[in-house]
């Protein structure tokens, strides 16, 4: 993985020490909270419903063993023992002390870690496939693009100060794992008929109250003008996005009001005129940057045996495992979704416990998803027992992924101040109902998203199930969504009608799942059988 | 009853207006009538608590203070899903005020 060079890390380190000072000024009075509040946001840290909190950017979702000790070690230290994985592929710490955050950050940089851009209308962490470098369905490995991006956005002077946020993402299998078109770019590396590799660019997509999906803008981008394209992207958006109004200052609504055609020819104008200033990083910097994405050294002859005798152990396989682009090794998903339990959330002895087993397993590697779960990338088969037993004897060995109990939570009204209403309760009544029922086995493939208000963290329009919560005159209610998916069939969920309480939404999602399956066909997944029959059958048991 | 809360600036913490502190408990707090502004501004410019404002609230027949929105009874308590950091940890009533 990237490790960085003394330019990264004098930048960081100079951050942290300008950091260390506004924090003392504001302490000491010399700085009100309007003129502190934009500084923190810088630097990660919010203030939201029971103290401060800490947004940790994990660059493309990839930790090293050291890293994740690190964020275990500040969980201990300066927080209360535990840590939420976040859909963004970053990790929030909820009770931060202002008085502690500089240190914290100080301790990131240790480990070539920040909260840099992890807020704010800039340009935010790169997102990317989890299982990039293992998954045997991609092209290439898409991150030294998106450490190429990481790198170009860093601190770029010209996009510090967006209308809004802006969200990348960078795959490189025709497999969407990543919720690409659900970016403000998508990018996608594919190979033309020339077998030339090159970026297609998806322009305009995002979540939060107006959902919409990226238009693809080019389908070919060469690789030696990637940074250049994307700044024609970004300037482009820069000069017109809408920043009279915070709610229409999103890339989509620009994308969308001047249509899709007329927003490319003017990333077209815009990207002929930077192509003369020659902005793009020399070809050998991407190369240097390759050389830390090398496979790592697996071990020749590996056995592809698998003892699947123990039928615990049988289900974790079929459920979180992934064929691996290397005979005799295999992706292992770690679920953070124990039933019942907090979606995202792992204490620091757990976060100890998975850097531990990524030294010993994984080549030192993890990944953070967006699904709020953890990947051991590269385990080799004949290690797989033995790490499955380990992790189940620490809470941390549910066989579920992408099952109904897989779900994914935003914070909600438990922690966010944003939120209308509380997402992990209904997360939690959810997978308990459907866990103790036996239903998740016989459902197959359900996911199943909540967010605590319409900014959409917990991903609800992308849902085969949504639910959004809202606020009903000062009571939680809890809108249901049906048909949402991201990925290469990206569509947007539809609201079924009227919203239910926090006991009635578990009602009608097991209602909707009922009638899911009296009409599946066979090998039919939710969102298949929802797309065939439509909303009707569920909105007539539903509401009937 | 109006009563006045914010965050300690330094370490976070959600706390009340007393009269004359800050207290980390609800039951703490006092109407401030229609005084919250200049309470506000004078507690912000001490630095002694971030972003202060006001809410609606009604005192219970236990002496109880019940915030009137659901988020700051949220704040009042802590994270309804854990319990072991609310500042009631024993209360197995806790949950319900909440609600």
């Amino acid at each position: 993985m990237y490790r960085y060079d003394q330019y990264d890390q004098d930048m960081v380190d100079a951050r942290v020490a300008e950091f260390r000072d506004q924090t003392q000024r504001r302490i000491e009075g010399k700085l009100t909270e309007d003129q502190f509040k934009p500084l923190r946001l810088q630097n990660g840290l919010y203030l939201q419903l029971h103290a401060y909190m800490l947004r940790v950017a994990v660059p493309y979702g990839t930790l090293s063993s050291a890293q994740m000790h690190m964020l275990a070690d500040i969980a201990d230290k300066y927080d209360r023992g535990y840590g939420h994985f976040t859909t963004r592929q970053n990790i929030q710490y909820n009770w931060i002390k202002l008085e502690d955050a500089p240190q914290i950050l100080a301790d990131l940089a240790t480990v070539e870690m920040h909260a840099i851009q992890t807020s704010g209308n800039c340009i935010r962490n790169i997102s990317s496939d989890q299982f990039a470098g293992a998954a045997a369905d991609e092209i290439v490995d898409p991150r030294p693009y998106a450490e190429l991006l990481r790198q170009w956005s860093s601190f770029h002077p010209e996009f510090l100060a967006l209308p809004r946020k802006f969200k990348i993402c960078v795959i490189a299998s025709e497999t969407d794992r990543a919720a690409m078109k659900l970016h403000d770019i998508g990018i996608r590396i594919v190979r033309n008929d020339q077998g030339e590799l090159g970026a297609a660019f998806y322009v305009g997509g995002g979540m939060g109250r107006t959902p919409m999906i990226a238009p693809l803008l080019r389908e070919f981008v060469p690789l030696d003008q990637l940074i250049t394209y994307s700044e024609a992207c970004l300037r482009v958006y820069n000069r017109y996005g809408r920043r009279d109004n915070k709610y229409k200052a999103r890339i989509k609504i620009l994308v969308h009001e001047l249509g899709k055609d007329e927003y490319a020819r003017q990333v077209e104008e815009e990207f002929a005129h930077l192509q003369t200033l020659g902005i793009e990083p020399p070809i050998a910097e991407l190369e240097r940057i390759k050389t830390y994405f090398t496979d790592p050294a697996f071990q020749a002859g590996a056995s592809d045996d698998l003892d699947l005798s123990d039928p615990d152990f049988a289900l974790w396989v079929e459920r979180n495992c992934l064929a691996h682009k290397q005979s005799g090794y295999i992706v292992a998903n770690i679920s953070l979704k124990p039933v019942g339990g907090i979606p995202g959330d792992a204490s620091a002895a757990q976060i100890h416990l998975m850097a531990d087993l990524a030294k010993e397993y994984s080549f030192d590697e993890l990944r953070v998803t967006h699904a709020q779960n953890i990947v051991l990338p590269h385990v080799r088969k004949a290690d797989l027992y033995t790490l499955w037993q380990k992790l189940d004897e620490a809470g941390l060995g549910a066989a579920n992924l992408d099952t109904i109990e897989d779900i994914i939570a935003c914070p909600g009204l438990d922690y966010c101040s944003l939120a209308n209403a509380r997402s992990i309760p209904v997360a939690q009544k959810i997978a308990t109902r459907f866990a103790e029922t036996g239903k998740s086995g016989t459902l197959g493939e359900l996911k199943l998203k909540i967010s605590g208000c319409i900014n959409a963290c917990g991903h609800h329009h992308a849902g085969h199930i949504g639910i959004l919560g809202v606020d009903r005159k000062g009571v939680e209610n809890y809108q249901l969504l049906l048909g949402g998916c991201e990925g290469d069939d990206t569509s947007l969920g539809q609201i079924t009608g009227p919203g239910f309480d926090e006991d009635g939404i578990v009602g009608a999602v097991e209602t909707a799942t009922d009638v899911y399956l009296a009409n599946r066909k066979d090998g039919e997944r939710f969102l298949d059988t929802y797309r065939r029959i439509g909303m009707a059958p569920f909105k007539e048991a539903l509401y009937g | 009853m109006k009563i006045l809360t914010g965050n300690d600036l330094k370490t976070g913490a959600v706390t009340w207006w007393t009269g004359q502190d800050w207290s980390i408990h609800v039951e703490d707090a006092v109407d401030v009538g229609d005084e919250a502004d200049a309470i506000a501004a004078r507690e912000e410019g001490a630095r002694r608590v971030n972003s202060p404002y006001a809410i609606d609230a009604v005192r219970e027949d236990n002496g109880g203070i019940r915030p009137a929105h659901i988020k700051d009874r949220i704040r009042a308590l802590g994270p309804t899903v854990r319990p072991d950091l609310t500042l009631k940890p024993a209360d197995p009533e806790a949950g319900n005020w909440v609600i």
